[in-house]
C-alpha cells in the first residue's frame, strides 16, 4: 500500500496547457501515474499529448472520472481552481502553485474543511510521490525507490535531500508527501502522519519540519497520543534569526514561539527523535530500522 | 510588507476607523507646516518599523511651533534599535481617558482570523499575555461568516471595556476586521486603542502588515513598502527577485528552496562557520538568475567563502553550472566556492564546472562535507 496517491489514482491537471504544467504533467505521466485529463478554461476540446483537456473540472470529472487534482495554475488563478476543483467533488486536490495570497488560500482552506468531501494538499508543495506506484507533482521521482519510510515535509528540496540521504543508506519510501511551507497548508504534519501509522507498508516515518507556527509542536502531542510506529524528525532553521521571513512564508520566528529548539525540545520530549542533519536522520533511521534492505 | 504606523492609518481612515488628523513630513520645515495646519498641542513621531519608539525617544509632544522645531530636529536622522528615522508623523495631539488594545492576526494553528481586545492597552501586550492571560479576550472568526456585530460586543463585554463604549469599540473592531479583508493585511494592531475624555474610541497606533503575495490586486498598497529597513544587500536583492536575508556571518550562502537553504545553514553554524546570508535562488533558476545571485552576496564585503548547495528538482544543475561559469566571467570573485550539485542534471553540471577548471572553485559530493570544506576555506582567508 501507499497513500494518498497509487494505483487507483486518476489525475485531472489544472494547468495542463501551461509550460511547466505540461512539463510535470508529461513527466508524471512517463512514471506511470495514470493522467486522465486537464482542465484550461476556454481550451476544451484540445488535448495534450493524448490527453483531453477541459473547460472545467465538472466536465472532467464526469467525462473522465478524475478523482485527483493537481493545480498548476498561476497564484492569481489558484485558489479558483482549487474551489472549482472541490465543486466538482474531486477527492484530494494537490496544489502546487506557490505565492497563492494568504486570504485566498484561508477561505479555500475554510470551504474545504467546512464541506468535508475534499483532501488539500499544499498549496505552495513538491506534491506526493509513491515509489513505483504514483507521481503528482515536481519531486524528481529517479531519487527515491519503493521501501518502508513514510516521509512528510514542509519543504520541496529538503524533502529530496533527506530522502536521498535515506537512500543512499538503502531505504526506501512507501509515500513522500509535501505539505508545503505556506501559513495555511490544506494538510497538515498531523493529517499525513495519521495516515501513514494506518499504512500497513510504511514502518518508520520521518516528518521535516521547519520554524515558524506550531505544526510541529502540535504533530508531537497527536504521536504521542496515537501513532505506534517510530518517527523520526528533523527540523530546519536552527540558526535562522527572529523576525525575518526565510523564503516560505511560513518560515518566520515571532518571539519565543516557533524556533526551532523549541519545536526539536517539544518532539523529543514526546520520544521523537530529532536529527541534527539531514545525515544523522538517515543514521537514526538505521539504528531504528537495522540494516536496511 | 510591514507599514509604517501613518501608512497603517490612511487605509484606517479608507475603512472608516476613526484616527486623529495628521501629516507626514520628511524635513524640519515640513513638520513645522504640518504643525500649524493640523493646530496645536500635536505629537511629533518617528516613523520607523520597530517598537519602543517612546521609549528611544521618538515620540514628543508639542504645545508651539518652538516645540516641533526643537523636536523634530532631534528625531529626524535619529538612530532607533538601528533603524534611522527618515519620516515623521505630526498628528494632532489627544486627550486620553482609557488606553485599550485592539488586534486581528492570522491564527496559523487555528486557520482562522484571531481578534484580540483589552483593557490594558498603551504597554508590552507580549508581557500582559504572560502575567495576566485572562486580561486579553480572544475569538476566532470564521473567514466564511466575517465579523458580526455579536462577535464585537462579546469581546467588548468579555475585555471590560467601559459599558458606554461598548458600541463604538465594537464597530471600531468591524472597521478593522474590514481592513485586515479589505487590504488583505496578515496583521492589523491598535495599541493604544484610546477613549478619550469625551468618549470618543480612536485608533492612537497603527500597525498593519500587509500580505506581499495579494498586493497584485492592490496596486495604491504596492508603492508604500519602505526599503529603509532593507540594507544594501537586500535591497539589491529585492530588484532582483530574489529571497535574500542578511546575516552577520562571513560565509555567503546559496541554495535552491526555502527549506534547503535553512538548513544548509544550520549544518554550517554546525561545522563551526557563520552564514553572511540566506539565499534562495528558487525553483527552476536559469543561468542569468545564478549570476545575478552571485552579484548579489559578492557585494557583501564580509564574505570570505560562498557555499553553492543545490538539489535540483525543477531547479537543473547544468542551469546552475552555467550561471557560476558566467559570474566569474562578470565578476572575477576573487573569494573560493564549494559547489555542491545534485539532483535534475547534476552529472552535466559537474561536468561543465570540472571542463572550464574556474580558480578556487571546489566541488563537494555531500552536503556535510561541502560545509566542512567552507568553513576552512573561510578561516584561511
Amino acid at each position: 500500500m501507499s497513500i494518498l496517491v497509487g494505483k487507483h489514482t486518476k489525475l485531472c491537471v489544472s494547468g495542463i496547457t501551461g509550460r511547466e504544467g505540461k512539463f510535470h504533467t508529461l513527466r508524471n505521466r512517463d512514471y506511470g501515474t495514470q493522467v486522465v485529463s486537464g482542465v484550461t478554461p476556454g481550451k476544451g476540446g484540445q488535448s495534450v499529448e493524448g490527453i483531453p483537456v477541459f473547460d472545467t473540472f465538472h466536465d472532467a470529472v464526469a467525462r473522465t472520472g478524475a478523482n485527483t487534482a493537481m493545480i498548476f495554475v498561476p497564484p492569481t488563478f489558484a485558489a479558483d481552481s482549487i474551489l472549482e476543483a472541490e465543486d466538482a467533488g474531486i477527492e484530494l486536490i494537490i496544489a502546487i502553485t506557490e505565492g497563492i495570497p494568504a486570504h485566498d488560500e484561508l477561505r479555500a482552506y475554510s470551504v474545504i474543511k467546512k464541506n468535508r468531501r475534499s483532501r488539500l494538499v499544499g498549496p505552495n508543495c513538491p506534491g506526493i510521490l509513491s515509489p513505483g506506484k504514483a507521481n503528482v507533482g515536481i519531486i524528481p521521482a529517479d531519487f527515491f525507490k519503493e521501501g518502508n519510510v513514510g516521509l512528510v515535509s514542509r519543504s520541496g528540496t529538503l524533502t529530496y535531500q533527506i530522502g536521498n540521504e535515506l537512500a543512499q543508506s538503502g531505504f526506501g519510501n512507501s509515500t513522500i508527501v509535501g505539505i508545503g511551507g505556506d501559513p495555511v497548508p490544506g494538510s497538515d504534519f498531523i493529517d499525513v502522519i495519521g495516515l501513514l501509522q494506518d499504512d500497513s507498508e510504511t514502518e518508520l516515518i520521518v516528518m521535516c519540519g521547519e520554524i515558524g507556527g506550531d505544526a510541529e509542536e502540535r504533530a508531537a502531542d497527536f504521536i504521542a497520543a496515537n501513532v505506534t510506529k517510530p518517527v523520526l524528525a528533523y527540523i530546519a532553521g536552527f540558526t535562522a534569526p527572529p523576525g525575518k521571513t526565510m523564503g516560505h512564508a511560513g518560515a518566520i520566528v515571532s518571539g519565543s514561539k516557533g524556533t526551532a529548539a523549541a519545536k526539536a525540545e517539544a518532539l523529543e520530549s514526546k520520544g521523537v527523535r530529532v536529527g541534527r542533519t539531514p545525515t544523522q536522520v538517515a543514521e537514526l533511521a538505521a539504528t531504528l530500522l537495522g540494516a536496511a534492505a | 510588507m510591514d507599514l509604517l504606523e501613518y501608512q497603517g492609518k490612511q487605509l484606517f481612515a479608507r475603512h472608516g476607523v476613526p484616527v486623529s488628523p495628521g501629516k507626514p513630513a520628511r524635513t524640519v520645515e515640513e513638520a513645522v507646516a504640518a504643525a500649524d495646519e493640523i493646530g496645536y498641542p500635536c505629537m511629533v513621531k518617528a516613523q520607523v518599523q520597530i517598537g519602543g519608539r517612546g521609549k528611544a525617544g521618538g515620540i514628543k509632544l508639542a504645545d508651539g511651533r518652538a516645540d516641533v522645531l526643537e523636536h523634530a530636529s532631534a528625531i529626524l536622522g535619529m538612530d532607533i534599535r538601528g533603524l534611522t528615522v527618515k519620516e515623521l508623523w505630526i498628528e494632532l495631539a489627544s486627550e486620553i481617558a482609557s488606553e485599550y488594545y485592539a488586534s486581528i492576526v492570522f491564527d496559523r494553528s487555528a486557520k482562522a482570523p484571531l481578534v484580540m481586545l483589552s483593557t490594558k492597552g498603551g504597554m508590552d501586550i507580549e508581557a500582559v499575555a504572560d502575567e495576566d492571560p485572562d486580561a486579553i479576550a480572544k475569538l476566532h472568526v470564521d473567514p466564511l461568516l466575517g465579523f458580526q456585530s455579536f462577535h464585537g460586543r462579546r469581546l467588548a463585554f468579555e475585555a471590560g471595556v467601559d459599558a458606554d463604549v461598548v458600541r463604538p469599540v465594537g464597530a471600531m473592531l468591524a472597521r478593522l476586521y474590514d481592513v485586515f479583508i479589505g487590504e488583505e493585511a496578515t496583521l492589523v494592531e491598535v495599541n493604544p486603542l484610546i477613549v478619550t475624555p469625551d468618549r470618543l474610541v480612536r485608533a492612537l497606533d497603527a500597525k498593519v502588515t500587509l500580505d506581499a503575495n495579494a498586493l497584485f490586486r492592490h496596486p495604491e498598497n504596492a508603492e508604500l513598502r519602505d526599503p529603509s529597513g532593507e540594507d544594501e544587500q537586500e535591497q539589491m536583492a529585492h530588484e532582483r527577485g530574489l529571497t535574500y536575508v542578511k546575516l552577520d556571518g562571513d560565509i555567503g550562502i546559496l541554495g535552491n528552496g526555502a527549506g534547503l537553504v535553512m538548513s544548509t545553514l544550520d549544518v554550517v553554524a554546525l561545522a563551526g562557520g557563520k552564514p553572511a546570508n540566506f539565499l534562495d535562488a528558487g525553483g527552476g533558476s536559469k543561468a542569468e538568475a545564478i549570476t545575478s545571485a552571485v552579484e548579489v552576496i559578492l557585494s557583501d564585503p564580509k564574505v570570505k567563502a560562498v557555499l553553492f548547495n543545490i538539489f535540483g528538482g525543477i531547479t537543473r544543475c547544468d542551469e546552475v553550472a552555467r550561471g557560476l561559469i558566467q559570474a566569474f566571467e562578470v565578476v572575477k570573485p576573487r573569494v573560493p566556492f564549494v559547489v555542491r550539485l545534485d539532483g535534475t542534471n547534476d552529472i552535466e553540471g559537474r561536468r561543465l564546472l570540472a571542463e572550464v577548471r574556474l580558480p578556487n572553485v571546489y566541488a563537494a559530493e555531500t552536503m556535510d562535507g561541502a560545509a566542512k570544506q567552507v568553513v576552512e576555506l573561510a578561516a584561511r582567508s
